[in-house]
């Protein structure tokens, strides 16, 4: 399920983990690599009313340690904030393939 | 297009420092330069200055090194070796302190997205809380 809302340099999304394993290593990995690929801002949060984490960060994408099944939280400020949202969501319902 | 920061990962087993290697390059991707080297000359558990020199010189780059070591013997003998480097390379290498698979997996990540070698190194000991270099 997505929901993505947006305003000039702000965007919104969230995704289902499916990946069996959650956010271990490799996916951590992938994700914090896309989320930098990007000059806006990113960040994500398992947990609505958890701080964000920075999803930029590896050593803290990795620390959270998100299970299989969790709603991931993203969300972006910046040039291409919503281009950020829509990559990765995508990473995240292709189960990280590619 | 600025180069990214190189890994050399030293180990006191050849084996570890191997697989660790494997590790960053099937975790992380190709990308990043990784050199490895571990154990003595006699093929027993150890470092070797040479050996971690020739490590540097293998991927050495003017984004900088990043070398992740295990116990105590590994970050002295690297100290050496850096030491042994032309003076206008010694500046850019640094050890991290940081536990050396772990660290190594960080540290490649974060120059995959062509982070500066402070960057790399700071992510890198963002692993061992409370130890400052």
């Amino acid at each position: 399920m997505i929901a993505r809302t947006e305003n000039a340099r702000r965007a919104e999304g969230q995704v289902m983990l499916a990946h069996p394993v959650g956010l271990h290593a490799r996916p951590a990995i992938k994700l914090t690599k896309l989320a930098k690929s990007f000059p806006a801002t990113v960040r994500l949060r398992a947990d609505p009313d958890a701080p964000w984490t920075d999803a930029k960060s590896i050593v803290k994408v990795m620390g959270l340690k998100v299970p299989q099944g969790a709603v991931l939280y993203f969300e972006a400020e910046g040039a291409e904030a919503k281009a950020a949202i829509a990559a990765l969501v995508a990473l995240v319902e292709r189960d990280f393939e590619g | 297009m600025t180069e990214r920061v190189a890994i050399v990962i030293v180990s006191h087993s050849a084996d570890v420092a191997r697989g660790t290697a494997d590790m960053v390059r099937q975790m992380v991707g190709e990308e990043v330069a990784v050199a490895w080297c571990g154990g003595d000359p006699d093929g027993g558990l150890g470092t070797d200055v040479a050996a971690i020199r020739a490590a540097i010189d293998r991927v050495w780059t003017p984004a900088g090194v990043a070398i992740l070591v295990d116990l105590g013997g590994a970050e002295t003998n690297s100290e050496m070796a850096v030491e042994m480097l032309p003076e206008d390379r010694r500046g850019t290498v640094v050890i991290c302190n940081a536990p050396i698979v772990e660290g190594a997996i960080m540290a490649a990540t974060e120059a995959a997205g062509g982070a500066s070698l402070a960057e790399v190194c700071a992510t890198a000991e963002e692993l061992s809380p409370g130890i400052g270099r």
